[in-house]
């Protein structure tokens, strides 16, 4: 019986394996990141009394695992403590700071913010109770940078402490943040999904190695208009209104489920087939699969998109080859090809952006675009769509690589000096971007290049450990998106030379591309200590052409920020922020 | 047969440690992250992902990890999620029910719907009544669940919406109007995976009991003069549901692990889900644990049907 027995142990052991290595296949899609934005217009609001609607229901298909935003690990958790947990100021749809704990809004005009743009001064609103019926004080939102800033809280929240020299609360209603240098974006602490304020008798025990099983993750208390009544990680959330809401009429629900879960397809029937869902998150569903169902006539949903989402490709700077062993894609290696501007211009000018744009994204998902900052609108550059970089133009990107050398060979692949043009091109399982392969890849090939195509799932794709990852980019090409903030500092951050992905930083920092200008670096040193607006924003726009005539990046399609949410048609006084979290608003929704 | 059992139990132990070296060997070696969640979150600087990288004890090598989950998991502590930071026994114990409600009543009604079916389709071989009953099992056992939970979804709930298709785990059976409610949002799923169970094991019983029907002791029962019932039931059914019911209990593992495909499909929160949700996000305690529970539950009903066996036939001795 022994052998028998082993074997099967080993069947166990085996099938285990195998489901593991299935199912690792199936990763989520890659969240992106939303980043915050307010109005100055108020949402709608809507004439109805509080608590007289009945349940609101939300389907995200990620589901929530964690309540306090700061230990978050994406947009579910942070959506999900939204209802509950709110920031000093929300992102408005036109990208500026929303009053939400605040009375207003500090700017150097109403001298809320010192002229060396170091220090600022937030006014609170007063009377405001958390939902246990305590006062909610400016020594919470103190607390809440203790907190969120001891670097042994782990927190995922702590990318803007760096920045921030303190936050003190001389009295009840004013918040003090001060930065260690001037701070031309003086709203980064405090605005925003990032900045959820807590309450500090709840999370005072929860500071530093405790932050991590702290049992206030799984419930916290908040000032927002919901309050839990039930949570299960990885299914659902139930609330119920907050009977201490600052806004005697709102909100409008007298319970709130939100469940997680499944796929965006069958999301999107709940919402605008059936009907039994009132917002749907991130219906990230094929353009022909998702207008109809949102345009039929008996739909019951509408989609209405902001943009903010940049899906691009990156050039790789550094030498991919495997055999250089160790040195491989390091800083201080070279392109073999790629390091000729001509090549990586021929790259640019040879992606159908109009094709992937409107074949694959649909208006309900995305926009052409040739520019690194995508948003918001005063930061975009007007200068790139003449630019031949930007111009989907086979015959002339041919006649570049033609004129400068690199001549076809007999299987169709142009070469120079004894160097192919045959490029790995990487991304992340996923079926829109693989058909953005696709479609790249047949013109690259059309002009002369060998193009192989690699995916690897978002869970192995988006890593500096793994070999496959985007940030080691063993790879010529690579394809990914991400979010824009109401700032393009960060979005210009990732092409500095400091920034280099590489062994040295444990390929952690953000330049996957291994691009180094200093004409490029100097832009962005005006970005990052320039307090006279208007240069700031024209050095923004001139990093931003560099990259592009440079043939650093090719962007491809703004894409709908936060996410494609659909709604319910019923829903009232919703309002969609590309810079703050889909459910931002809340508060003010009704039927 | 109890010296036996003991044996049993105790060759047992180096099996699960096997098992759960490997397993933990190939979660730690894989180049899932659990930081990958954050994509490429310009919020999310390098150092954060570090220190994060730190509180979760992943900046340790991993064999010292899985020495330390190991005698953890022995004295009962599951540890604690990456993602949720709450512990993994009660994640587990909240996916319990549902995974019992509408996996383990799947597997019921499967077996429930296999019996009589495979009885009738042995006794009337080659009758109409077989060939539609064998058709629909090979139909059944070929049709991948995923295709007909979307059938299913697609027929009830969009174009007919009689159902809904978003499994409610709140819902608390205390009265009839709920318990409808529990049918209503259980019974796709619950058909998908039954009938899938009932399609393997109808073809079972058919084959076990289509070996027995010829044998010299049943046709001595009929010329006893028993009736046609009693010899099938009692005399025939009684030996070909020896192989059945070890089938049965090697079965019951799977219904503790879940339908990973059916679960995610109808939004069921059962253990398949969260199995197949912490393995995308590198949750390695969930997978660990939930694959432990697994390889323990299936070493357990080995044996148990190895029992079953002897018990079911008093020709097999174990000593």
């Amino acid at each position: 019986m022994g052998t028998r027995y082993w074997y099967k142990a080993f069947a166990v052991a085996a099938i285990s394996g195998l489901v593991l290595a299935a199912c690792a296949q199936g990763g989520p899609a890659a969240t992106t990141a939303p980043t915050a934005a307010a109005t100055a217009t108020a949402a709608p609001t809507v004439a109805s009394a509080r608590g007289t609607g009945g349940d609101l229901k939300i389907l995200y298909w990620q589901a929530p695992t964690i309540l306090n935003p700061h230990q978050a690990t994406g947009t579910k958790d942070n959506d999900a403590s939204r209802l509950m947990i709110e920031p000093i100021a929300a992102w408005g749809p036109d990208g500026k700071p929303f009053p939400v704990l605040a009375a207003e809004v500090p700017t150097v005009e109403n001298g809320g913010v010192t002229k060396d743009l170091k220090t600022v001064t937030w006014k609170l609103k007063s009377g405001v109770k958390w939902s246990d019926g305590s006062a909610f004080s400016a020594d919470d939102a103190a607390f809440t940078y203790t907190y969120q800033c001891d670097p042994k809280s782990a927190t995922s929240t702590d990318g803007g402490c760096a920045d921030v020299a303190s936050v003190t609360a001389p009295n009840a209603t004013t918040l003090v943040v001060t930065y260690k240098n001037p701070q031309p974006f003086f709203w980064l602490w405090g605005v925003g999904t990032s900045y959820g304020v807590l309450q500090k008798t709840q999370f005072s025990g929860c500071v530093g190695e405790k932050a991590k099983d702290c049992p206030a993750n799984l419930k916290p208390i908040g000032t927002g208009p919901y309050k839990l009544r039930e949570f299960k990680p990885g299914d659902v959330v139930l609330y119920d209104l907050n009977e201490n809401y600052r806004d005697p009429n709102k909100p409008f629900f007298k319970s709130v489920t939100f469940k997680g879960g499944g796929d965006a397809p069958s999301a999107a029937r709940a919402v605008c087939q059936t009907g039994d869902i009132d917002f749907g998150w991130n219906l990230q569903v094929e353009a022909a699969v998702l207008r109809p169902m949102v345009e039929a006539a008996d739909s019951k949903c509408a989609v209405s998109p902001q943009f903010g989402v940049l899906e691009r490709i990156h050039i790789n700077f550094a030498d991919p080859s495997a055999s250089l062993g160790a040195k491989r894609s390091e800083p201080d290696t070279k392109h073999p090809f790629f390091s000729d501007i001509n090549v990586r211009k021929a790259v640019a000018m040879a992606a159908n952006r109009t094709a992937v744009a409107e074949q694959l994204y649909g208006k309900y998902g995305g926009v052409p675009v040739c520019n690194v900052v995508v948003i918001p609108e005063s930061f975009v550059s007007k200068n790139t769509a003449s630019l031949d970089t930007c111009k989907y133009d086979l015959v002339a990107a041919e006649k570049l690589l033609q004129d400068n050398g690199w001549v076809k060979g007999a299987d169709g692949v142009r070469a120079k000096g004894g160097v192919r043009l045959e490029i790995t091109y990487q991304t992340s399982t996923n079926a829109v971007r693989q058909k953005t392969q696709d479609i790249i890849k047949a013109d690259l090939e059309k002009i002369g290049f060998k193009v192989t195509l690699k995916n690897a799932p978002a869970s192995t794709f988006f890593t500096n450990t793994s070999p496959d990852g985007a940030n080691k980019f063993f790879a010529d090409l690579e394809e990914f998106a991400s979010g824009q903030e109401p700032d393009p500092y960060g979005t210009l951050l990732g092409y500095t030379c400091d920034e280099r992905a590489g062994s040295a930083n444990n390929w952690n920092k953000g330049n996957y591309s291994r691009y180094c200008n200093p004409e490029y670096d100097k832009q962005f040193q005006i970005v990052r200590t320039e307090t006279d607006p208007a240069k700031r924003q024209a050095a923004a726009v001139a990093a931003n052409d560099i990259l592009i005539k440079d043939a650093v990046v090719i962007p491809l399609v703004n894409r709908v920020a936060p996410t494609a949410d659909g709604a319910s048609k019923l829903l009232k006084g919703h309002q969609t922020s590309a810079f703050d979290s889909s459910l931002w608003d809340i508060a003010n929704w009704s039927k | 047969m109890g010296r036996y059992v003991a044996r049993r139990l105790l060759v047992a132990i180096p099996t699960l440690i096997a098992i759960s070296f490997v397993m933990y060997a190939i979660l730690a070696l894989a180049p899932i992250d659990p930081l990958s969640q954050f994509g490429v979150d310009p919020r999310v600087p390098p150092e954060t992902r570090e220190r994060i990288r730190e509180a979760l004890g992943l900046n340790q090598p991993w064999p010292i990890r899985y020495v330390k989950w190991i005698t953890a998991m022995v004295q009962g502590d599951f540890g604690v999620s990456f993602m949720s930071r709450s512990s993994v026994s009660d994640l587990i114990w909240q996916r319990l029910p549902n995974t019992l409600a509408v996996v383990g009543v799947a597997y019921v009604v499967g077996v429930l719907i296999a019996m009589p079916a495979g009885i009738v389709s042995a006794v009337r071989r080659n009758s109409a009544m077989d060939h539609v009953i064998s058709s629909a099992a090979y139909v059944g056992f070929s049709v991948p669940t995923f295709f007909t939970g979307i059938l299913l979804i697609i027929i009830f709930s969009i174009k007919l919406r009689w159902l809904g298709f978003i499994y409610d785990s709140t819902l608390k059976v205390t009265d009839v109007p709920s318990l409808i409610e529990q049918l209503k949002q259980s019974i796709m799923p619950i058909s998908v995976l039954g009938l899938f169970d009932a399609a393997v094991l109808t073809r079972y019983v058919r084959a076990s009991l289509l070996e027995n029907l010829p044998l010299d002791y049943v046709r001595t029962a009929h010329a006893k003069g028993l009736g046609e019932r009693v010899v099938v039931l009692r005399h025939a059914l009684r030996n070909s549901l020896i192989p059945v019911v070890t089938l049965i209990a090697l079965g019951v593992p799977t219904v503790f692990g879940g339908a990973i495909v059916t679960e995610q499909i109808f939004r069921v929160p059962g253990i398949g889900e969260l199995l197949v949700t912490s393995i995308g996000t590198g949750d390695t305690p969930v997978v660990a644990s939930v694959v432990m529970i697994f390889a323990a539950l299936v070493v357990g009903f080995n044996l148990l049907a190895d029992v079953l066996y002897a018990v079911l036939d008093p020709r097999i001795r174990y000593s």
